[in-house]
This record gives structure tokens, sequence and C-alpha cells, in this order.
């Protein structure tokens, strides 16, 4: 069955504001999927990042505050040092719960709680970093039916986190960073192709 | 079926009984986080489902313990957000010295981290003995805890910059004093808190409240029980009184919003407005 997707989500550490800026930029404002960002940053940083790419992308981005609702063409970056989870009523929620996979916000956390809800219509891409995180959500997500991206560890500032993804489940991408954000279009645009009675149905 | 939704169905049970047994009701909280909370007390637990917990959860209260310590202990830290802190210290404590006596409502106190910040805090302003602090949590072995004031003193290093970012005036090595691994608090910064078991889901206000305290607890609530703390919150306040919000937490979208202003504008610390 062909599937309409619901949700990406983004997990990126080294390299990340380079990677987003490249990978956000080349979508267009009308992209019609919301895009959920976990990017490692210090616990003091201010919130410069979002407004940075949402100067220089088409695409709106927001730090993401709690309760926000998950919207279309809307891209939630998480707050520095809270978790950025997903809420099966369609919005986004935020937890200060220890670090996991040394992280806060988590790229797993975020990863596993949108698979939960998202289960099939979820787009898990890993990104470069120089760590591990995101690799047992990308495996959550494939595990729910979910589609993986990853960024070709060989193209990646930091390759290990992608590396680590790769080895962690089989995944159905690995793509250079400049291929990501055309990828994703062709993958949104499934939805369209839909036939309007198995809209709402994942398996 | 998927497994998934198998799991939300046994949680859901296992919520219900637990209020309908012990009168702890976690229904109202957001379902991500106490879903990952469970499922990491799950796998300590040695139980392989939830169903198969609940038997037990149900009729042993040891078991019920732990679970309650699982899901409920939140994490901080002293002087958590400096900035927060400095302007507390800046924009909040002139005000509450025009008092000559002031209560403080520190709700969701968790471990006590940031009951004893504020208790240096306004110390070190000269408000001590000015002021009462009901420090309060639905977990009552935390409290105990909390009252102790020992900590690891592996993170005294992090207290320290944090401390000294929000404008502490004296040296942080003066409230603790080091013995091996653990730091323990200098009992004069107890002397005013009073620590108190409460839960914010079923019991009532605390009375005429200068300052209420609660960061980053009501995160972990769906909207109906936010919007049922921030009314407790309210009838606490004073007019003219503060309360202080998680960074992340905003009144923008609540109904009691416009009765409050915004002191410190990405802080969120608010000042009830007078009638």
């Amino acid at each position: 069955m062909v599937k309409s997707f619901q949700a990406v989500v983004v997990g990126v550490s080294t390299g990340g504001v380079h990677a987003l800026q490249k990978l956000l930029g080349g979508l267009p404002a009308a992209f019609p999927l919301p895009i959920l960002i976990v990017q490692h940053i210090g616990a003091d940083a201010d919130g410069g990042l979002a407004k940075l790419l949402d100067e220089r992308c088409a695409l709106r981005v927001k730090e993401a505050d709690e309760q926000d609702p998950i919207l279309p063409g809307t891209a939630y970056l998480a707050p520095p040092n809270y978790h950025l989870l997903v809420e099966r009523e369609g919005f986004l929620s935020l937890s200060a719960d220890p670090y996991v996979s040394f992280a806060r916000p988590s790229v797993d956390v975020l990863f596993e709680s949108a698979a939960a809800v998202f289960g099939p219509g979820l787009i898990g891409v890993v990104l470069t970093g120089a760590n591990f995180d995101g690799s047992q959500g990308l495996k959550t997500i494939k595990k729910k039916g979910g589609v993986a991206i990853v960024q070709d560890p060989a193209d990646a500032e930091a390759p290990q986190m992608p590396r680590a993804a790769i080895a962690a489940t089989g995944v159905d991408y690995v793509v250079a960073l400049d291929g990501i954000a055309t990828l994703l279009q062709k993958l949104a645009a499934r939805r369209n192709t839909i036939p309007h009675d198995e809209k709402g149905r994942d398996d | 079926m998927r497994s998934d939704d198998v799991e939300d169905v046994e949680i859901r049970l296992l919520l219900e009984g637990v209020q309908r047994i012990y009168g702890y009701d976690f229904r109202d909280y957001a379902d991500a986080s106490i879903k990952r909370r469970l499922n990491h007390w799950l796998a300590e637990s040695g139980f392989d489902t939830f169903s198969q917990a609940q038997s037990q959860l149900l009729r042993e209260r040891s078991v019920f313990e732990s679970l309650l310590r699982g899901i409920t202990v939140n994490v901080t830290e002293m002087f958590r957000d400096p900035t927060f802190f400095r302007a507390v210290r800046e924009q909040v404590v002139p005000f509450l010295k025009t008092y000559p006596f002031v209560k403080i409502w520190h709700a969701g106190c968790a471990t006590g981290e940031e009951a004893y910040s504020m208790a240096i805090l306004l110390n070190e302003e000269g408000m001590a003995g000015r002021y009462r602090m009901y420090a309060t949590d639905i977990n009552e072995a935390v409290l105990q805890k909390a009252g102790e004031g020992v900590m690891p003193i592996a993170e005294m290093q992090r207290f320290t910059r944090n401390y000294q970012k929000s404008g502490g005036r004296a040296s942080f090595a003066d409230y603790y004093t080091a013995r091996y691994d653990r730091a323990m608090l200098s009992p004069a910064l107890k002397q005013h808190i009073v620590f108190a078991p409460h839960n914010l889901a079923t019991d009532g206000e605390f009375g005429e409240m200068n300052l209420v305290l609660c960061r980053n607890v009501m995160i972990y609530f769906k909207p109906a029980l936010k919007e049922r703390c921030l009314r407790l919150f309210d009838s606490s306040l004073l007019p003219g009184g503060f309360l202080c919000l998680g960074l992340k937490e905003s009144l923008e979208r609540r109904k009691m919003g416009e009765r409050y202003e915004e002191l410190a504008a990405p802080l969120r610390i608010y000042r009830k407005r007078y009638g």
C-alpha cells in the first residue's frame, strides 16, 4: 500500500548549522509536512539558531514551545536543555528529564515519541554528528513502519552519527546532504496519490 | 492491533488502577513523557509487560512506591537557569522587600535544589527571618531527601558556576560542607523552608502567597491539568504577587493570562495585577 506521510523528524549534531541551512533551505514554504528537529546544542543557547534559519529559509522555522500545534510547512527546533516530544493530540511537549544518549535534547527521545504517534507516517532523517544519538530512535521508526533516511557518512562533516544509524537498522535511503530536500519532497508528494478511503489507516 | 496500541491500553488501565487504589491521579499527565518514564520503570522492574506488573502493583504498596519514584522524580539543579535567578534578585526581590514578611510557595520542589537556591538568594538580599517558603512535592521520598539537603559533591562545580552567573554575592563554598563524595548544605538555609507533600492534581491552594514558583512541572501535564494548576496558583497569590514558571512555559495561551503582566519577558516571571 502507498503510505501517506504525516511528519518528518530530523536529528543532527556536529556540523548541524550548515546541514540544516542546506536541508531546510531546499524546501519550499508550502512543504506539506511538519518537520521536528533535534540539533544538539548547549544548555545556554538563546534561540538564535531558529531565528537564523527562519530568516534564511522559505519554510517557517521556530523554536518549539510547549503545546505548539504541529503544523505543515513549519520546522520546530527543540529548545536548549529540553527534550522535544510528540503528543497524540497533535501538539508538541517538552521534558526536562535526564539526558538520554548523553544529550538533552536527545534525538532518540524525539524519534521514539514521534514513532509512537505517527507510526508508518513518519520519515526519520539522521544527519552529521560526532556521537550515536538517533540510532536507537531510527530503529524504532523502522520498527513502526516508517522511512529512514541517513546522510551519506562520506558526505557528512562528522560521520559517526550517520554510521551508527546505518549500523543500527536497515535504512531506506543513504543520500548526500544535497539530495535530501528533493527526496523529502518526493516522499511528501506521495500523500496525494492515496485513495480517499485509505487515509488514516496505517496497516 | 499494533503492539503500541496494546501498550497504550495497558497504561490507561494501570493509571486507572493506581488512581482507584492509591489515590494518585496520573491520568492527566501528558502521554509522551509519562510513557517514557513508565517504560523506563518497567525495564528496571523485571516485569515483561504492564499487564504483568499490574497485579503486584495494585496489591503491594512497595511496588507502587517504586513506580511513584519512577514517574514523579523531576531532575533539577541549584540556580537552574541563572539568568532567571538573576532577574528574581534584581527585579522581584525589591518588591518583596517592601513587605514586612513574605510567603512563598515552591510547587514541585523535587529534591529541593531550587528551594535552597531561593533561600540563599533571599538571605543574601537581607530577607532572612522575613519569609517562609512552603516547598511541596507529590513524592514524599524526594521531600525527605530535600529536607536532608545533601547532594553529590560532583554537582557542586556546576552549581557554583550557576550561582556565580546568577549574581551571587558570596562564595558558594560557604553554603556547604564537603564530606567524602557528598556536600551537606548549611542547616541555616533550611530555617525558613517547610517541606510538605502536595499533589497538584488533587490538593487545594496555599493561602496568601507573595510568590509562587512552579518551574518545569506543568510541562508534564495535559492542558486541563495545567489549567487546574494555574487556577490553584492564581487563587493562592495575593494581588501584586509573582508567578514564576519554567523558561518554556508561558501564560500566553492561558485563560488567566490577562490578569498578569510579564515582568521579565523571556524569563517567565509574571506579576498578578491589582483588581
